[in-house]
């Protein structure tokens, strides 16, 4: 049971944990998020799904046309829903992330339609079995992926110009702008970015789970839990929270019962908040009065 | 005023008044006799909405081209969208019968929502016609005078047939269930369990599902290790899918016997290459010898929906041979009680005496103490075969 509940943890985990990168890129920015982020997660699937299965694309092509779109998607909440509400001081982005994301949702709805949709793929139909453990191809690729990516954005944060100048920004907005940094463009950037990670993790998990307008909600929720369990500013932290958050639910549905998984899990979440509130592995932030 | 009438004022005025009168009558002859349906229209068991539609439909066109029902009035479907939502459900109903006046209501697939609107119905005195919904509970559910009647299965009569036949053609002796976590899923766990009881079989486990859940491995697990020789799975088409996607992601070659549900979506897209594994129950299989109602039926079907090309394609076949049934019925129902009054359409449904319809031979179908026209013996186990549904053989 053990090797099962590993299995299904690490694999959804890795789901949830790269869905929260998102989170992070954009708070350690801008100190906002997008709170449809979701909805990010069913268009890179929807998209893909519509390219390949709609209209015959192969999947290598599909992938990044849908990231693609995803990024713009980014770019237009930041622009639509963030950027003019932080101008004008309000917290009002909290409402207008969630109110967009439900536009979209709402759009898809209508074009692509109400009924779950399979993606098929050949990494996700013949498992590889380990006695009484089966695991697809696919499963070994998403924990792959979620490292791949977290260990990029760790390294792009610090060994590129463009992270020097992303920490610039996190570090002091106005002296960045001083310094001729254009920190609008990197906050939309980071939009863009999280879009893109959450339309990776939409893909990935299509073919294990289905496609439909409503799939990204209760991946979106449990992907801020992990977030906030990770603490918000840290990457490797948020992808460990992931994980780890994954593992408690497998293992809760394992050995307590599937009516006990939501129990279990959220009160993990209160339980590790209240001991760490910055979450595990978050700074806790110092303010001067 | 001139208050006195002339000879011929005398003759033409009492003429006028029967003429109206007549004009009335025939205008109010025309007026259609509404039938509602509450269903899921859209969604992932948006299948289910529209068998159930054909059914009605091709049931009402051969009513309305016998001359309608009460002397001459049409039939006509009006069809409101529950999402599978029992609160769209109740509101929908409430509407079907304040503002369009139906005489009956047809339910959908979801047990949940036609739990909800059973009140409702009750409460207004009209009756209600599940054709799907199969928790006990819906009809049996303590109401006197009780207005909801239905032509479907009832949980605790297919629970007895699932485990029966994981029994007999599997050779089950310690089934597993694999249950969605819903009022649907609890009105099985009871069946289930009370089945296995009678049966002298002992339940490895009974496990729950969401609709959302991305993974059943660590439930199906459980089962596994707790020595489960099937699996008795009740659910609809997305989420049994993901029992299934589990089920071949674990390499676990169980036997899986099926309620229904799945039969109300996508179920062979989204299950992939195993989807043909599982059994399930029907009340109706268009395939094999037919009597008169199917061939008229099917060939029905075919004259009127261009997707219909052979019986693989009257999908759900449960859908829509409920319906059409259900539609015959009432149509007797409304001619005993000559009248679409809910509380005589009520009498009316206890008056019919016997009808050859689809499924069967129905004699007496309603009775004071027993609101389901169907039994254990009306069940057919079938398996997909690609989109198709196909009977078992054997």
């Amino acid at each position: 049971m053990l090797a099962t509940a590993l299995v299904s943890g690490l694999s959804l985990g890795s789901i949830y944990g790269l869905i929260a990168l998102g989170f992070t890129l954009t708070f350690a920015v801008s100190g906002t998020v997008n709170f449809a982020q979701g909805s990010s997660v069913m268009l890179g699937a929807v998209l893909c799904h519509a390219l390949v299965v709609g209209m015959h694309w192969p999947m290598v092509a599909a992938i990044p046309v849908a990231l693609l779109a995803c990024a713009v998607w980014g770019l237009v909440v930041e622009r639509i829903a963030v950027r003019p509400f932080v101008a004008r001081g309000t917290n009002s982005w909290l409402m207008a992330t969630v109110a967009l994301g439900i536009v979209l949702d709402n759009v898809v709805m209508v074009l692509f339609g109400k009924e779950p949709r399979a993606l098929p793929s050949a990494l996700a139909d013949d498992p590889w079995v380990i006695g009484n453990v089966g695991i697809f191809p696919l499963q070994v690729l998403v924990p792959v992926v979620g490292l791949g990516l977290a260990s990029l954005v760790h390294l792009g944060m610090h060994r590129t110009g463009l992270g020097l100048k992303l920490r610039a920004a996190v570090e002091n907005p106005d002296a960045a702008r001083l310094m001729s940094i254009d920190v609008t463009m990197l906050i939309a950037l980071t939009y863009a970015a999280a879009a893109l990670l959450a339309g990776i993790g939409g893909i990935l998990i299509a073919p294990l789970y289905n496609v439909a307008y409503d799939m990204g909600t209760l991946f979106g929720i449990k992907a801020f839990a992990v977030a906030i369990l990770g603490g918000l500013t840290n990457p490797w932290g948020v992808v460990i929270a992931g994980l780890a958050y994954g593992l408690v639910e497998a293992c809760a549905t394992t050995w307590l019962g599937s009516s006990s998984t939501q129990i279990v899990t959220f009160s993990a979440v209160i339980a590790a908040l209240a001991l760490a509130p910055s979450g595990l592995f978050g700074r806790r932030t110092k303010v001067r009065v | 005023m001139p208050t006195n009438l002339t000879r011929r004022q005398a003759l033409v005025l009492p003429a006028g008044v029967a003429l109206g009168s007549l004009v009335g009558r025939s205008a109010m002859a025309a007026e259609p006799v509404k039938i509602g349906l509450v269903a899921a229209l859209s969604g992932p068991s948006a299948k289910s909405g529209e068998g159930i539609t054909r059914g009605i439909t091709i049931a009402i066109d051969e009513i309305n081209a016998r001359g309608g029902v009460l002397g001459g009035r049409m039939l006509e479907l009006v069809r409101r969208d529950d999402e599978s939502n029992p609160a769209k459900g109740q509101t929908a109903a409430r509407e079907l019968i304040d503002k369009e006046g139906v005489a009956v209501i047809f339910g959908g697939i979801d047990s949940p929502v036609s739990l909800a609107i059973v009140p409702v119905m009750n409460a207004a005195k009209v009756p209600f016609m599940g054709v799907w919904a199969a928790a006990t509970n819906i009809t049996r559910n303590g109401a006197d005078p009780n207005y909801i009647f239905r032509l479907s299965a009832v949980d605790v009569l297919v629970d007895r047939a699932l485990i029966k036949h994981a029994m007999t053609s599997f050779g089950s002796k310690k089934p597993g269930l694999m249950l969605v976590n819903n009022g649907w899923g609890e009105s099985n766990l009871g069946g289930l369990t009370a089945a296995a009881e009678a049966a002298g079989v002992k339940l490895a486990g009974a496990e729950k599902f969401d609709d959302k859940d991305a993974d059943m491995t660590p439930q199906l697990q459980r089962l596994r290790e707790a020595g489960a020789d099937a699996l008795i799975l009740v659910g609809n088409a997305a989420p049994g899918a993901q029992v299934v996607k589990s089920l071949q992601r674990s390499a676990w070659t169980v036997p899986v016997v099926s309620h229904w549900g799945i039969s109300g979506g996508r179920f062979p897209e989204l299950a992939g290459s195993w989807a043909g594994k599982v059994h399930f129950v029907q009340t109706y299989s268009f395939f094999g010898r037919q009597n008169d109602v199917g061939k008229r039926v099917l060939a029905a079907m075919m004259a009127k929906y261009p997707d219909v090309k052979g019986p693989g394609d009257v999908t759900p076949p449960v859908g829509v041979a409920n319906a059409y049934d259900a539609m015959q019925l009432i149509a007797l129902a409304i001619a005993k009680a000559g009248s679409t009054e809910g509380p005589k359409l009520r009498e009316g449904f206890l008056g019919i005496e016997s009808y050859q319809g689809l499924i069967k031979n129905y004699t007496k179908p309603f009775t004071d103490t027993n609101h389901d026209a169907l039994n254990e013996n009306d069940y057919v186990m079938v398996r997909y075969n690609g989109d198709q549904i196909e009977p078992i053989a054997g």
